[in-house]
């Protein structure tokens, strides 16, 4: 048992001692490199370090700047005109508005106008119709009256013809006038 | 010696391993031209090839590239101006510029290209940058505030509780270099790591004959749905460390909490 453990610490020493032997240190851990590592290092570093904050990123900081320049300017403009067109709209719904009462007011008008004068038309038409009515029913009374006094005549007439003709002698006046009436 | 050669190509940790390509010294210093340093410079030249290549029309209508670019710089300037305020801004070009930088080396790493290496999966990258991070941190701070910087230990609470909180809030804060650093190098490592182990299943069982090549779709499904999830960490890890950058740096700016 215990010649099978030295034999196995024999073995194991073997095994580590052979690469420790042929291998090199770890290569991220190898001190010899270190020094050209860290001379390069500085070099490409610093260099990157100049190139970028003396030319590169200015570069595009100028360009992101003038973009936003841009689109701020055109934000407001864009404000503006929309400023713009807000106040035409205003001024045309004022000037609409304006329109609408005036046109109102005008058609209001005209048509107290109109119906005055329709009134004024119509009083004259009926005065005139009252008028001729008027004269008509006068012409008409007279004409009656006329005719009421015809058929008195004719009546007389009348009444005295038959009369004759039946008495075969004529009546006088008055008293045929005393039979009618 | 062939043998050799097919295990280094299996070993997941092969490819962390620097490989010199021009060795230089400057001044004593070891500057060798590693592939390490060509993949920091791919990064430097991409990243800003790319922000300088897709804004050349400066469009006021932009085109798919200026679109992305465009995406990019606000999603960093409304971080920073959401954590820091406008007067943070002045950090934007650092904090954007770390951002670009790990996001790049992060996902350059996941192109099957020429001694492809992924920059941010060594560990001494990624603390170098993190310590960038609390120097600047530091440094502002003591600039801004002078001794009131120290402010930041001291949390609104009873002056009992002082002797416990205070050594908490100094531990706290020494130990964010260490877990900025280690989070994103960890999840640069493993990613790779998973990776390479899953491409080497399909290698080893694609050697079996007819039933083992049958079964490499198993891994090689999960490969490419793997190779998904590190593009998603790649981006999120670049995030999270900008974004941890600038919660740092509102602690310089106003430390007394």
């Amino acid at each position: 048992m215990a010649e099978q453990q030295t034999e196995l610490h024999k073995e194991l020493d073997h095994s580590i001692e052979v690469p420790a032997a042929e291998k090199k240190v770890f290569p991220p851990f190898d001190q010899t490199t270190f020094e050209s590592q860290l001379v390069w290092l500085a070099l490409t570093f610093v260099l990157l370090y100049v190139v970028l904050s003396r030319m590169a990123l200015p570069r595009i900081g100028e360009v992101l700047e003038e973009r936003q320049d841009r689109i701020q300017r055109d934000m407001d403009e864009a404000n503006r005109l929309r400023e713009e067109t807000d106040k035409a709209i205003a001024t045309y719904e004022e000037a609409l508005a304006t329109a609408r009462k005036k046109a109102n007011e005008i058609a209001e008008e005209t048509r107290a106008d109109l119906k005055a004068e329709i009134a004024k038309e119509q009083q004259v038409v009926e005065d005139k119709i009252a008028a001729k009515t008027s004269q008509a029913e006068a012409s008409i009374t007279a004409a009656k009256e006329a005719a009421f006094s015809e058929v008195g005549k004719i009546a007389q007439a009348t009444t005295s013809t038959i009369v004759e003709k039946l008495l075969g002698t004529s009546v006088s006046e008055d008293e045929i006038n005393k039979a009618l009436n | 010696m062939a043998s050799e050669h097919g295990g280094n190509t299996l070993d997941p940790i092969h490819q962390f391993e620097i490989q010199n390509i021009y060795p230089m010294e400057i001044f004593g210093i070891d500057a060798s031209f590693t592939n390490s340093a060509l993949y920091m410079v791919l990064t430097l030249i991409l990243s800003a090839g790319f922000l300088i290549f897709s804004m050349r029309g400066r469009a006021l209508v932009p085109g798919r590239l200026q679109s992305v670019a465009e995406l990019v710089y606000e999603f960093i300037a409304n971080m920073v101006r959401q954590i820091l305020g406008s007067e943070g801004m002045k950090f934007f070009p650092f904090v954007f510029t770390l951002f670009i930088f790990v996001l790049f080396a992060n996902t350059l790493g996941l192109f099957p290209l020429p001694m492809v290496f992924t920059v941010t999966s060594a560990l001494i990258v990624t603390f170098a940058l993190a310590m960038l991070v609390m120097v600047v941190v530091v440094g502002y701070g003591l600039y801004k505030h002078g001794l009131g910087f120290f402010k930041l230990f001291l949390p609104d609470v009873p002056v009992i509780l002082l002797p416990i909180l205070v050594p908490i809030e100094i531990i706290s804060f020494l130990s964010r270099p260490i877990s900025l650093s280690l989070r994103l190098f960890a999840n640069m490592l493993a990613g790779h790591v998973a990776l390479k182990v899953f491409a080497g299943f399909i290698i080893s069982l694609g050697s079996l004959g007819t039933l083992g090549i049958l079964a490499t779709v198993m891994p090689f499904a999960i490969g490419v749905a793997l190779t998904a999830l590190e593009f998603l960490v790649a981006f999120l890890q670049a995030f999270v460390f900008a974004t941890l950058t600038c919660i740092y740096l509102r602690d310089a700016m106003h430390p007394s909490h």
